[in-house]
């Protein structure tokens, strides 16, 4: 769902950058009040793991790909305002060193795939799972809280897309709906299946910070 | 480092140097949808600035089926310092 240069015009560009700009210094500021110096190399791995994960496109119907975006599992592992972190910096190394996202569109990735995308999980996640869940019930919540996150973020991709004037509402929103409905089925069972792994392996890695 | 944090840094590597050239090659979504909806156009040429690695690949190795492999080795590397560093950014000076 990286936007490139050129999809959107300068109005949209630049509120979307400020919007984005202000909520990762915001992001910023919370991550540091709750970051232990233990939680640093787990932020840095899973910001790598995000990376490659990324350029793993799995084919969906019709000749189109998705690929995962991660957000729902940063969220869901270390809380909302640690995932912006982590999906800002992967979407600034794709954006600046592989030139997926342009530039001018790079506040908007984030405000998509950055921002929509972990708060979006992080509340599908608390509305299906309380604390002392079964494992189940866990991984539905997270099927769901990861598919709402691709799906919510296509939405407002949509809508700068229409904002913008590249493509009336009428035909962005079914459109990118469609195809990230299907995309998101992806996200989720990836997300579930990747939590699972986590949990199994080292339970206190994850869900041990995730109230932030 | 702790043992769990390079296991999961050498899945990463690992998803990255050997999964990726099996990804699909196919227009994402919101590409497909700029195809469809003839938008696609918007893009081309408009770059304001030309990346390393565009497209996740090494240019000098254009034609090599490690192209991609570097790249995302390369690319996953990045990630992991950048946040790292930033992580410990933040964390200086801070009151314990």
């Amino acid at each position: 769902m990286h936007i490139p240069d050129g999809f959107l015009d300068a109005k949209t560009w630049v509120a979307a950058s400020l919007i984005s700009a202000a909520t990762v210094s915001y992001a910023a500021k919370k991550t540091r009040e709750v970051l232990s110096d233990r939680q640093i190399p787990r932020l840095a791995v899973m910001a790598a793991f995000i990376f490659a994960a990324q350029m793993v496109n799995f084919p969906v119907a019709g000749g189109t790909s998705g690929h995962l975006i991660g957000a729902a599992l940063a969220a869901i592992t270390f809380g909302p305002w640690s995932a912006v972190l982590i999906m800002s910096t992967v979407l600034i190394i794709q954006c600046l060193f592989f030139q997926d996202g342009g530039l001018t569109a790079l506040g908007a990735n984030i405000l998509l795939m950055g921002i929509t995308a972990p708060f979006i999980a992080h509340w599908v996640y608390h509305l299906f799972v309380s604390p002392g869940a079964g494992r189940s019930r866990m991984f539905a919540g997270t099927f769901a809280a990861a598919w709402c996150s691709t799906f919510v973020a296509s939405m407002v991709c949509a809508l700068l897309l229409a904002v913008s004037g590249t493509v009336i509402a009428t035909v962005g929103f079914p459109a990118m709906a469609f195809w990230h409905a299907i995309i998101g089925i992806g996200e989720g069972v990836i997300t579930a299946l990747v939590l699972a792994y986590l949990t199994q392996v080292r339970g206190e890695l994850v869900f041990e910070n995730a109230k932030v | 480092m702790k043992r769990e944090i390079m296991i999961i840094l050498l899945v990463a590597l690992a998803v990255a140097a050997f999964v990726s050239p099996f990804a699909a090659s196919s227009p994402d979504g919101l590409e497909r949808v700029a195809e469809d909806h003839e938008f696609i156009e918007k893009a081309e040429g408009q770059e304001v600035f030309q990346a390393p690695m565009p497209d996740y690949g090494i240019p000098s190795l254009a034609d090599s089926v490690f192209s991609g492999s570097v790249a995302g080795i390369i690319g996953t590397i990045l990630t992991f310092v950048l946040m790292l560093g930033l992580a410990k950014t933040l964390t200086t000076g801070k009151k314990v």
